[in-house]
């Protein structure tokens, strides 16, 4: 309920709208329980009387009622909608510009697919909720009760017979809603289980092929069917059950009222009509009742997902700027220190991935950390531009402690290409120009040169213009990276971070980007990263990690004399193979 | 081409939940709509008994359902007029087993629909799963998982929605409207006419609604895709975006479809939306119809109050199954809009239908006399004739995987992806059976591809492959792929245990087996660290097994397939040199024996290689081993060179 009430802020700027739908939502449900008394009162008054003008002027009354019922629902749905779009379209909009300001470490904790669904899918849960509440919600309540004063008025006696179907169906309503949703979990859980075979066989196709296992598969796939498809069945005849089961209260509850009402009646306590008027006000609860099923439905998920999304909203940016946050100097030479820096993630603090580490990049100079997988190497590189703070220590550009820093200020002269290539729908040329959207054609050519990718572009049929399909599909893992790497030449920044930035690149065009980089970007400070010895080899400095600490650190020759690790690495990369062909 | 990328199982299971955000760009309409329901149909056929008893049910439920309100009006005429209370009585009871029998044969019909309709969509699923897996590798190359799936998940969900709910309530509508214009026409023909004027109202105005309700959901649905499309771009590459600054622009973008979202479902709900109470205001119209006439003619003396009481009651039930039918059109649409793309898939050629000419029965294992050679020697002696078959009289017909040596041979072949744009040009190469080659290129020079054609996930265009000197077009796909294992760069793990991913390269293998496998991998000891060693469910903890470690298991699979040729593609490119170690170990045992084909641009990785083949281009452009290659100063020698001298270039 909480949770809602945080949502009732968002409704706020339409209170009036809501307001507006509400009222128009009482007056149709007051029109509409209207025509069974007239209906009764034509029938007493007008048809038993054989009074024709009674007759006529009923029927016309009624007319006029239906007409002001139409509009009036009208006006309540188109408002409602209204309401209800809107909530949905600020909500999107809430959420979305939070997660542009989020760290990276937000995004580690709630994963991207979470975040998609908090976006689109929660929010439209939300909106449903709101635009239900205005609709139905009301409706059926007030409808209910509406028909049930009228009973009362109409017959007391009657009414009050009436009560057990009333309690019987709100069991009937509670019964089904608690019973239904294990049920419908269990569902969900099978429904998981066949997308998940049906995924590895679309993903896993390589390996289902290659090893044979086209029958294996479908078998398991066959027992997912199997246990959804029975699970299903369950739930659907829970669900179907319900139903009848509702009309039959009402039906029996018509029997009464035909045959205790008609008792009544012969007995001169209750005219034809107020029975007629009766059964009618029976056959419109009957309405709500099976809406409310369906409500109850919706206000579960809305609420589950007005938590999901407070969640969202709830949560601080990791890195935050400090108040006195000040501009990064200029001109920037590019140092980079690392002041005895521990570092661990938010959501595993047990495991601690940098050490202690103290290190520094010379401006202008490049510097290589290389080490195993796991050793905290992109970790390192990432608390530079301060996409994550150090737990321990502090990280230095220019001497400036990044934490007191204008964030943009520090991204602003750094340039990164990651380890995992993101490219964006677009052509080449909007991929290349995304580092940098006021650079001139000439320099998304320069910097697709020097990134050796000028060559495959101009391969390709449209050449620059050629459109980069989704995750970009249409290139290969070392086109993809050569994009990346103009992306962040183009930036012509005083630091350039490379994480693995060339790992499918095969060794000979790496060194022309190296080389490249080398040439046109004096005085540009470079980090990377790598896994290939041959990638570091030239670099001014080496970093060699080793889980989390700084295990030896100098230039490749200094290195080979004195690091063991170092040495290590390089024998099984190259070492025999320089002894053998040199 | 960029095969690297294949999901992990985290990606996998993140794909699920995002099931409901990923909804397909595509219009929610069939077009054609007809045909799609013909199929969808197709799949009750089997069910033509219980449909016939859903059917009998329903029709005998909407009969007693009308049996009710002409009671009412019995009841209110000749009981109370008539005040005459032993007939109320019977009357009275009369309507209590009308309505009773009606309700349950509702549910029973429901009960029975819902077996039936499960087990039709159980059988879609499974056509379209079966389907899919004898779909070719191009197809899987060219369509992005994650894409291909949200659009099946989706499609079989909205199918599944309006299949299970709809049907009964559309026939029960359908009957129910029949029976209550006949028994109208037959209690009273002037009201029923009278009646019959608010039908073709309705209908009108439904018709003009749903005309301007198509149009606004399809303009929707395009919106929603542009702006799923943004937050799915924006989201995924948030990193990206922020190391750039480029978030303002990101908000900005979202911002301007949000709004055009806003705007087409303002316009395409309002239109929906008037249907619901326009309908329910036309139902007591017609009640106001019914009353104002009824009572005129009850002054004339032409019908009973019980009648109108009848009619009005009939009014009621007549305007909730249109309701209904006005509420499922929507529905319905997106159902065969679904069914339309899932047949689509179901419509694709399949990979299987080539196998005609190749003998069928070798698939099975035949137990014959000459068991494999165990060992590498013993496999040495065997193939002493070289590159020719060890049995000359191998054909397509007698090829079998136990008797198969090893003996691969490309012959003049010839590849493309698309015909006009040659890959693979005049390859020619002899592997003897037990050698190791490598094939070293650059990036794009084709050495992939010949993975692709070895296991036949494409066929040659030009040339020949051989088998111990049988074309691989003549022996079955499975066969061919049997007698080959594959060790990719990017390892996929099903979400099930260590152990039964292990297994999975031989169904057969007992437990122990498995974990002998997995020690030859190297891979036994940092699994009995994991929680609970080899029962430790992937689906949860595959993210914590690093590249390496994953790449372990994929080699003790390899290992307990024992195939006759391996194909190591970029195996360890992901893993750090000093895990490499570890692996390289594990494959050198693996490869022990074994044709092997290596593909590295690391070019440490085989130097150890019986021949190196330098592809570029898609052609050959040396072979030797190592040392020939070093010496002649070629391609290889400048590849190499670069690796540690890389300025020199």
């Amino acid at each position: 309920m909480n949770d809602f009430k945080k949502f009732l802020r968002f409704a706020k700027p339409y209170w009036k709208l809501s307001l507006f739908s509400l009222a128009m939502l009482v007056a149709m449900v007051g029109f509409d329980l209207a025509v069974p008394r007239l209906v009764g009162h034509l029938i007493d008054q007008g048809i038993r009387q054989k009074n024709l003008s009674v007759v006529l002027s009923t029927s016309a009354i009624m007319l006029v009622i239906s007409m002001l019922s139409a509009t009036v629902a009208v006006l309540n749905s188109i408002s409602s909608i209204r309401v209800g779009e809107s909530i949905a379209r600020d909500l999107r909009e809430e959420i979305f510009v939070k997660i542009q300001r989020f760290s990276y470490g937000n995004v580690d904790h709630f994963s991207t697919a979470k975040l998609m669904v908090r976006l689109m899918s929660d929010t439209a849960a939300v909106q449903r909720l709101f635009q239900m509440s205005l609709r139905l919600g009301t409706r059926a309540p007030l409808a209910m009760v509406g028909s049930i004063i009228l009973m009362f008025v109409t017959s007391r006696t009657l009414a009050l017979t009436m009560m057990p179907i009333f309690i019987a169906g709100g069991i009937v309503i509670y019964f089904f809603s608690t019973k239904l949703e294990p049920f419908f979990r269990t569902v969900q859980q099978r429904l998981d289980r066949l997308n998940t075979v049906l995924q590895e066989n679309i993903s896993g196709a390589r390996l289902v092929k290659s090893f044979v296992r086209g029958e294996f598969e479908a078998e398991r796939f066959g027992a997912a069917n199997e246990n959804l498809a029975r699970e299903n069945i369950r739930v659907m005849q829970l669900m179907a059950s319900m139903g009848p089961i509702l009309t039959l209260l009402i039906n029996f509850g018509i029997v009464l009222v035909v045959w205790l009402g008609g008792i009544q009646s012969i007995g001169g306590k209750l005219t034809l009509g107020q029975i007629i008027a009766f059964t009618n006000y029976l056959m419109a609860t009957l309405q709500p009742l099976t809406m409310m099923t369906q409500l109850s439905n919706n206000w579960a998920n809305g609420l589950a997902s007005a938590k999901r999304i407070s969640e969202v909203l709830d949560a601080e940016p990791e890195v935050p700027e400090a108040a006195e946050a000040a501009p990064l100097p200029e001109p920037v030479r590019g140092a980079v220190d690392f002041d005895r820096v521990s570092f661990h993630y938010n959501s595993d603090t047990s495991m601690s991935v940098l050490e202690d580490v103290c290190a520094h990049a010379e401006p202008g100079k490049t510097t290589a950390v290389l080490g195993a997988t796991g050793s905290g190497k992109s970790s390192l590189v990432s608390l530079i531009p301060r996409f994550y703070d150090a737990s321990a220590g502090a990280v230095a550009i220019d001497g400036h402690d990044v934490r007191g820093l204008k964030n943009d200020s520090i991204l602003e002269h750094i340039a990164i290409v990651p380890q995992d290539t993101v490219l964006f729908s677009g052509t080449v040329r909007d991929n290349i120009r995304y580092g940098r959207p006021e650079a001139s054609d000439d320099e998304v050519i320069a910097a697709a040169r020097a990134a050796q990718a000028h060559d495959f572009i101009e391969k390709m049929p449209l050449k620059y213009e050629t459109h980069v399909e989704e995750r970009g599909a249409n290139l290969s893992g070392g086109q993809k990276q050569r994009v990346a790497i103009a992306r962040a030449l183009i930036c012509k920044p005083s630091i350039l971070i490379l994480d693995d930035a060339t790992s499918a690149i095969d060794v000979e065009t790496e060194t022309k980007i190296h080389n490249a980089i080398a040439s046109a970007e004096r005085g540009t400070t470079v980090v990377m990263v790598a896994q290939r010895i041959s990638t570091v080899l030239n670099a001014d400095k080496i970093l060699v990690l080793d889980q989390g600490r700084v295990a030896a650190e100098g230039t490749h020759r200094e290195l080979l004399k004195s690091s063991e690790i170092y040495k290590e690495i390089y024998d099984s990369q190259l070492g025999a193979g320089v002894r053998h062909g040199l | 081409m960029a095969y690297e990328t294949t999901p992990s199982i985290q990606d996998v299971r993140s794909s699920f939940s995002r099931r409901n955000a990923g909804r397909p760009t595509k219009f929610e309409t069939a077009a054609d709509p007809r045909k799609a329901l013909k199929r969808l149909f197709g799949y009750l056929t089997p069910f033509k008994g219980p449909l016939a008893l859903v059917t009998a049910l329903v029709l005998l439920q909407s009969l007693l359902g009308l049996a009710g309100p002409y009671l009412l009006g019995q009841a209110i005429d000749k009981s109370i007029g008539g005040k005459n209370v032993a007939s109320l009585v019977t009357t009275a009871l009369l309507m209590v087993i009308s309505y009773f029998f009606s309700n349950s044969f509702n549910v029973v019909a429901n009960w029975r629909m819902a077996r039936i309709s499960q087990q039709a969509l159980k059988n879609l699923r499974g056509d379209l799963f079966s389907h899919i897996q004898s779909l070719p590798m191009r197809f899987f190359d060219t369509n992005p998982a994650g894409g291909l799936m949200s659009r099946l998940t989706n499609d079989i969900d909205a199918i599944n929605q309006t299949v299970s709910q709809n049907i009964i309530s559309l026939l029960a509508s359908v009957i129910t409207m029949a029976g209550i214009i006949v028994s109208m026409f037959v209690l009273n023909h002037w009201l029923a006419l009278a009646s019959l004027i608010v039908i073709p109202l309705m209908w009108w105005f439904s018709n003009f609604v749903a005309k301007y309700t198509r149009k606004g959901f399809r303009e929707l649905q395009k919106n929603l895709g542009n702006l799923n499309a943004v937050a799915e771009e924006t989201i995924s590459g948030f990193k990206v975006i922020k190391a750039f600054r480029r978030n303002d622009s990101a908000v900005e973008l979202f911002r301007e479809r949000n709004a055009a979202v806003f705007k087409s479902a303002v316009y395409a709900n309002s239109y929906a939306m008037l249907l619901m109470p326009l309908t329910g205001v036309l139902g007591s119209f017609f009640v106001i119809v019914l009353a104002s006439l009824g009572g005129w003619l009850a002054l004339k003396g032409l019908v009973s109050i019980g009648m109108i009481a009848t009619f009005i009651n009939y009014a009621q039930n007549f305007t909730s199954p249109l309701r209904q039918i006005s509420n499922l059109y929507n529905s319905i649409q997106a159902a065969l809009a679904g069914a339309e793309r899932v047949f689509e898939v179901i419509d694709m050629r399949t990979e299987t239908s080539d196998e005609g000419s190749a003998a069928t029965a070798v698939t099975a294992p035949s137990i014959a006399s000459a068991h494999p050679p165990k060992t590498p020697a013993d496999r040495a002696a065997a193939t002493v004739a070289g590159s020719a078959p060890a049995a000359p009289s191998i054909t397509a017909a007698t090829f079998s995987l136990e008797r198969f040596q090893g003996n691969v041979s490309l012959r003049d072949v010839q590849f493309g992806y698309a015909p006009e744009r040659s890959i693979i040009k005049n390859f020619s190469v002899e592997i003897q059976s037990g050698q190791t080659i490598a094939l070293v290129g650059p990036t794009g020079a084709g050495k992939t591809t010949i993975t692709n054609l070895l296991t036949r996930f494409y066929d040659i265009q030009g040339g020949q492959i051989l088998f111990d000197g049988v074309d691989i077009r003549d022996i079955p796909k499975k066969t061919v792929r049997r007698a080959i294992g594959l060790v990719l760069q990017d390892t996929f793990l099903f979400a099930d245990t260590v152990l039964e991913n292990i297994r999975y390269g031989s169904l057969d293998a007992t437990d122990e087996e498995c974990v002998r496998a997995a020690r030859l991998a190297e891979a036994d000891h940092f699994i009995r660290q994991l929680p609970e060693g080899y029962a430790t469910n992937l689906s949860e903890r595959a993210g914590n097994l690093s590249q390496g470690q994953r790449q372990l298991l994929s080699i003790a699979r390899a290992i307990l397939a024992d195939p006759r040729i391996l194909i190591l593609d970029e195996a360890t490119s992901s893993v750090d040199t000093r895990t490499e170690l570890r692996i390289q170990k594990a494959l050198l045992r693996l490869m022990e024996g074994r044709t092997s084909i290596v593909i590295a641009h690391r070019l440490s990785t085989i130097r150890d290689a019986d021949k190196i083949v330098v592809i570029n281009d898609g052609e050959i452009v040396e072979q030797g081993n190592h040392g020939e290659l070093l010496e002649r100063r070629g391609f290889y020698y400048h590849l190499y060179m670069s690796q540690f001298k890389g300025n020199e270039i």
